[in-house]
């Protein structure tokens, strides 16, 4: 368990430096009795103000989101699983392929595992991961969000289970088990890939409310993007249907990048500028228009190196896009104007201790 | 029991702090830092996980003859002594996933802690920025309305505790009317930029902390239209649904191609 650091806050107090001239100062005016020179310049300086224009002092309004790192990444790991349960049982619906269906089946399973272990770890506790049963409440996205994935793990292993006997015991029974949990699993499935994006979309964080409608339909295809590339990978190179949904996906994902560059409000600003901007663009570049060109050049040429090109691409990408939005989360809280509805015309003043904060953590 | 409220006037504040101090005391919380934030003679700085009272500093422009500051240049004071606003519609308790947020008979939205597990949704669901996890802890905090001394009859410790009454404690509608009434009083006194900070026309639906302030409340870190995130839910939830059944519709249309 890893405890995060309390960000330091910088004391504004004189360093050394303007002690020393605070000092000649006080010299100065104790020989002439007056001081015409400059005075010391503050950490910082000049100090923000607490006004109608620039709120307080530049203080945060918002907290910032206070997810470990396991969150993104669970946001990586239960799309994919959601959208491998998807492919499995189109697969075993409309193919012969029951490999493919083995290996999608078990990537859901092993997605559905986990997903709990990596939310276990953001809560420090094994326990406190039941807390979240003791309730189901619809008007709260992650209850909605623990049910649905404890519902997905059991499904997606129970299917997984009855796959694996099946491939030595072929009896109706187990066929029939398979196919009502392989069903469950999808219907799960569906919600694992898409109710992360309203999960931070319901926020108050303005960069992901605003974007609410958009999210769950990204975040899907990020999923897709990246389940498909897991079975490319792990051995499913030739189907046909997979580079179709892979191109699909990756298609999407482009709309998506191009709406972002497009849609430049204020508040998307943390998805274009700073840190966080960066992440996103790279991870749009790496699952949307890179792996549908490769994709495309694959159906053409039939070079399967340009493939496993695209499918390395698109996983990247879609953990890259995860801790993104995440991040862009964290830049957007920061920002006191939006909340506090500032005019955009009152240019900034000055840095708030936070932001010092953020500078010294920076360069240490 | 009636609905309870506070009344925060900053008319009356001194900036003493006392609030903050009785607030730590009764409930044991922690120190919170000791720095130099350089913001007038606020170095809190904003509620969070430690502090559930929090004195804010405004320095606003000379004005002679009011609040008893006439130096030429030396800024007028403003103080305000900001806290949970216990939402009638909280944003913190609808996210939270474990029901550990619950809403008191007086009003009070109130952090179980025997039942927070920490998954700091509440956090990201408060338009004020209030509830805050302790990350030491692994459990979310924040103003309990004093939900210990409510029940026992007693006022709040930071209303108690404060020497101008500046803080008041009472009945919410009586105390929306107070308001009203103060702000009618300074008006007749020549303080014309006074208002009272009570968001009834947004989805938090109305508070249980109201404030008395002078000028635009946003000088204050309060938030014009502060909205409770379920509001936005109803969008999302259809999106995602649509993106399921494209998801859906997509992979069967792949799979489709293949069987021949």
């Amino acid at each position: 368990m890893s405890r995060v650091p309390l960000p330091e806050v910088p004391n504004r107090l004189p360093d050394v430096e303007s002690e020393r001239r605070l000092n000649e100062i006080r010299r100065t005016a104790a020989q002439s009795g007056m001081v015409t020179a400059k005075g010391v310049t503050p950490v910082g300086a000049p100090f923000p103000q607490a006004s109608p224009e620039t709120g307080y002092y530049g203080v945060p309004l918002l907290k910032e989101p206070q997810w470990t790192k396991e969150v993104p990444l669970y946001f990586f790991v239960g799309g994919a699983a959601g959208a491998a349960a998807v492919i499995a049982s189109a697969a075993h619906l409309f193919t012969q392929d029951d490999d493919l269906v083995h290996s999608a089946r078990w990537v859901a399973a092993a997605g559905g595992i986990l997903s709990p272990a990596l939310l276990t770890l953001d809560l420090g506790r094994p326990s406190r991961f039941l807390n979240m049963l003791r309730v189901f409440k619809l008007q709260s996205p992650m209850s909605v969000g623990a049910w649905t994935l404890t519902a997905f793990s059991s499904f997606s292993a129970a299917a997984a289970f009855a796959n694996a006997i099946r491939q030595k015991l072929d009896s109706t029974p187990v066929y029939v088990l398979e196919n009502i949990a392989g069903a469950l699993a999808t219907a799960t499935g569906l919600v694992m890939a898409s109710y992360t994006g309203v999960l931070i979309g319901a926020t108050t964080i303005p960069v992901w409310n605003n974007n609410i409608e958009t999210l769950p339909p990204h975040f899907a295809a990020s999923g897709m993007n990246s389940a498909v590339s897991i079975l490319e990978l792990l051995g499913h190179e030739n189907s046909r249907s997979l580079n179709l949904l892979g191109m699909a996906a990756a298609g999407y994902e482009s709309l998506e990048g191009l709406m972002l560059e497009t849609k430049r409000t204020r508040i998307n600003e943390p998805l274009r500028k700073g840190k966080s901007g960066w992440i996103v663009r790279l991870g749009g570049v790496l699952s949307g228009p890179l792996p549908l060109a490769l994709r495309i050049a694959y159906a053409i040429t039939g070079n399967k190196k340009l493939r496993r090109a695209a499918s390395w691409s698109s996983i990247a990408g879609s953990l890259l896009t995860r801790f993104g939005w995440v991040q862009a989360g964290h830049a957007s809280a920061k920002d006191h104007r939006i909340p506090l509805e500032l005019p955009e015309s009152v240019p900034k003043v000055g840095m708030s201790s936070h932001e010092l904060a953020d500078m010294h953590m920076k360069m240490a | 029991m009636s609905t309870t409220a506070f009344l925060t006037d900053s008319t009356l504040c001194i900036g003493c702090k006392a609030c903050e101090v009785a607030c730590k005391e009764w409930n044991q919380i922690s120190e919170d830092g000791y720095e130099w934030s350089g913001h007038s003679y606020d170095n809190t700085q904003a509620v969070g996980h430690s502090t559930w009272r929090h004195v804010k500093f405004v320095e606003n422009p000379v004005e002679i003859g009011l609040g008893g500051n006439s130096g030429e240049q030396l800024p007028a004071w403003g103080f305000s002594s900001d806290v949970c606003k216990h939402c009638e519609v909280a944003g913190c308790l609808e996210a939270c996933p474990t029901g550990a947020i619950v809403r008191m008979e007086f009003g009070a939205v109130f952090v179980q802690p025997d039942v927070c597990n920490g998954c700091s949704y509440c956090v990201v669901s408060c338009p004020f920025g209030v509830v805050q996890k302790n990350e030491e802890d692994g459990r979310a905090f924040k103003c309990t309305f004093c939900s210990d001394r409510q029940k026992a009859g007693l006022a709040p410790a930071c209303a108690k505790a404060c020497p101008t009454e500046s803080i008041k404690f009472g009945n919410l509608e009586e105390l929306r009317l107070e308001a009203q009434l103060r702000v009618k009083e300074l008006e007749a006194r020549g303080i014309h930029d006074a208002v009272v900070y009570d968001p009834l026309d947004t989805s938090v639906k109305g508070i249980h902390a109201l404030f008395l302030l002078r000028g635009d409340p946003r000088s204050y870190n309060l938030p014009p239209h502060p909205e409770v995130p379920t509001t936005y839910m109803k969008k999302g939830w259809t999106s995602a649904a649509i993106a399921a059944g494209v998801m859906l519709g997509a992979t069967l249309l792949a799979f489709l191609g293949e069987r021949r």
